[in-house]
């Protein structure tokens, strides 16, 4: 069991293995490295999300209101770029960046200033934003031909063999990297999350931390959101709808434990890439799509379970029992 | 962690057991019982067909299937745990009914199906959270995607119809005049859980759980024992509230009660019911479930469109919970 724990992301790197192997016996081709990089460019989006949400998670919060964040941002930029062809399409994205970076400040600000729990707030924000989408359009959709080819083009764009999209996900999966193991924020968010006492006695600013870890979620949503309407080049009330669970699933897959404090870059991406893999998977053995919620569940269940079983090993266990009730 | 008490003696150790329990429940319902008033007045007002006695029936319908699911959520919640898988147990136990329907099997057997669903989701939620020691908002995260994928599975983008007519009584019937069954259900049901959360040494245990699991554990409670019970019960108020809504929509698809849970969840802590557990009260639930009802059918009222409603509700949610804490800042800045 320990080694099983300390290998964590082999185990789960081995799990993806075996379902693409396994999904490859019945169609040759699932395995080639085009339709892998297919793969990987369909779970880009959820692999970024999963990393900002994986930061606010280890502070001991939860971001409920990243996938209408994603949506209130997207359909913004389509709405600029409906009405304002010439706005070149970095502004755009650096639009969706920065008010995505707001929202998340926002609920960041609640978190801290007001010291409201952060499901609470996230709760809140995750129908307000959602309701705002409603506002802006009037109810009504963004579809391709209102947008400008540049506007669509940009996530689909080849370089090296696989898209745009792919490498904005490699790039930010590289700086999550960064940030989390060499960077004092990185060390931060961790000893936040173990213990909030001891990070405040060592000179942590608990609320300031969790504060900024709602914000780079709400980069990471902001920045999405552009990326989600463009690819699939449209924008309406429900782009995303109920994806903050999947986002929360892929944490919870790749090790990140709910409690806070424990996670890894690798893991969040690997459990992104497991929900990914098997639900391009599903169509290919011909398993109805309806099987693909079911199946996720499944995997959360049997995660968390693991989770919990590595977790135990740690020796802290009725204390933590005692905090996260 | 909290920086304005620098100065003062470090006698303000910020946990939760200074919550709003103590100073502000008795005026956290007065609160609730005035915005639910306003909102009333300004229902009247604003739409003239507000004032009438059916129209004030068919706002009942509004809340009370989602009122029946946060009673037992209030308890849950004030006990520490949460579930996330209410609205997916009404998907799934709505289609077990609806494929009951289709090898003739007749009311009471339906409701008895919609109710042992409910009870063994809520069971297996139990089981998953005491036995196994696991964090209730992922299980249930888990649970709610395997629940609401199960009817995925039976139903696909399909429909069962077909209910049988003696069926339709508990979402559409009236006990009397424009009293619904759905609204006597609700008010017994909200008796019931103010007597037992109350009046009752297992009402008393759960606040002590919320409050200090360790320290009522080491106090002869049944910890896991009860917080089993309570997901049981959430499940079977959910399976009720699959009956109430399955009869009153007559036709179950896998969407059905969609987001549900959010909805539940806001009107606990609308009412009054810490998040983190251990404070909360029956009356606060349901003065919030009557507020979510009264501002969501005076906007319908209105021609205003669901999602618009979300957003007042999101807001009336962050600033009713932000309002008491503001004020507790405020004065402490002033002393």
């Amino acid at each position: 069991m320990k080694v099983l724990a300390r290998y964590r992301e082999l185990w789960l790197l081995a799990a993806i293995l075996v379902v693409i192997v396994l999904v490859s016996t019945r169609s040759s081709t699932f395995a080639s490295p085009q339709s892998l990089a297919n793969v990987f460019n369909d779970t880009s989006i959820l692999i970024m999300l999963a990393l900002g949400q994986m930061v606010v998670i280890l502070t001991r919060s939860i971001d409920l209101s990243m996938a209408s964040n994603l949506a209130l941002c997207g359909m913004v930029v389509a709405l600029i770029n409906a009405a304002f062809p010439e706005v070149p399409v970095p502004v755009l994205l650096l639009t969706a960046a920065a008010l995505g970076t707001a929202l998340g400040a926002l609920n960041g600000i609640l978190v801290w200033k007001l010291d409201i729990p952060p499901i609470v707030v996230t709760l809140g924000t995750l129908t307000i934003f959602r309701g705002m989408i409603f506002v802006l359009a009037g109810g009504s959709w963004v579809n391709a031909h209102q947008m400008t080819d540049a506007f669509k083009a940009l996530p689909r764009t080849d370089m090296l063999g696989i898209s745009l999209l792919s490498w904005f996900a490699i790039v930010v999966v590289i700086l999550f990297y960064l940030l989390m193991t060499r960077t004092p924020l990185g060390r931060a968010f961790y000893a936040t999350g173990i213990n909030p006492t001891a990070a405040t006695y060592a000179g942590v600013n608990v609320g300031r931390t969790r504060f900024l870890a709602f914000c780079v979620a709400g980069l990471i949503a902001g920045l999405s959101g552009y990326l989600w309407v463009a690819r699939y080049a449209v924008a309406y009330v429900d782009v995303a709808g109920g994806f903050e669970l999947s986002i929360i699933a892929a944490c919870v897959i790749g090790g990140v434990s709910i409690a806070g404090g424990i996670g890894t870059v690798p893991g969040a991406v690997l459990g992104a890439l497991f929900l990914g893999v098997v639900n391009n998977a599903l169509p290919v053995i011909n398993i109805s799509p309806f099987w693909q919620m079911a199946i996720s569940g499944t995997a959360i269940l049997l995660a968390v379970v693991f989770n919990a079983r590595s977790e135990a090993k740690r020796g802290r266990i009725i204390l933590k029992k005692a905090e996260a009730a | 962690m909290s920086e304005t008490s620098q100065g003062a003696a470090p006698r303000h150790i910020p946990d939760r057991l200074d919550s709003r329990l103590k100073s502000t429940l008795l005026s956290w319902e007065t609160l609730l019982l005035l915005v639910a008033v306003a909102i009333f007045v300004i229902n009247s007002f604003a739409s003239p067909y507000f004032l009438n006695e059916w129209s004030l029936s068919d706002l009942t319908f509004n809340f009370t299937e989602k009122a029946l699911i946060a009673l037992a959520m209030a308890l849950l919640i004030i006990a520490g745990e949460i579930d996330l898988s209410v609205a997916a147990i009404i998907a799934l136990a709505s289609t077990m009914m609806g494929l009951a329907v289709q090898y003739g099997i007749d009311t009471p057997g339906l409701v008895a199906i919609g109710i042992g669903v409910g009870l063994a989701c809520g069971a297996f939620n139990g089981f998953l959270v005491t036995r196994l020691g696991l964090p209730s908002i992922v299980v249930t995260i888990g649970t709610m995607s395997l629940f609401r994928g199960l009817s995925f599975i039976i139903l696909g983008d399909g429909v069962f119809k077909g209910y049988p007519k003696s069926f339709a009584f508990f979402g559409q019937g009236y006990v009397f005049w424009v009293i619904s069954f759905e609204l006597v259900l609700f008010l017994g049901f909200a008796l019931i859980y103010f007597l037992v959360l109350h009046r009752t040494n297992f009402g008393r245990r759960l606040f002590a759980i919320g409050n200090n699991p360790i320290a009522a554990q080491f106090s002869g409670v049944r910890v896991a024992r009860i917080k089993f019970i309570l997901f049981c019960l959430t499940g079977i108020m959910s399976g009720i509230a699959a009956v109430l809504l399955t009869s009153r929509l007559g036709s179950t698809r896998p969407s059905i009660a969609q987001g549900w849970e959010l909805e539940v969840i806001t009107m606990v802590v609308l009412g009054g019911v810490n998040i983190l557990g251990g404070a909360g009260s029956i009356l606060g639930v349901v003065i919030a479930a009557f507020i979510m009802g009264l501002v969501t059918f005076g906007l319908g009222l209105l021609n205003v469109p669901g999602i618009v409603m979300s957003i007042f509700i999101g807001v009336l949610l962050i600033i009713v919970i932000a309002l008491p804490i503001v004020y507790k800042m405020l004065r402490q800045r002033t002393a």
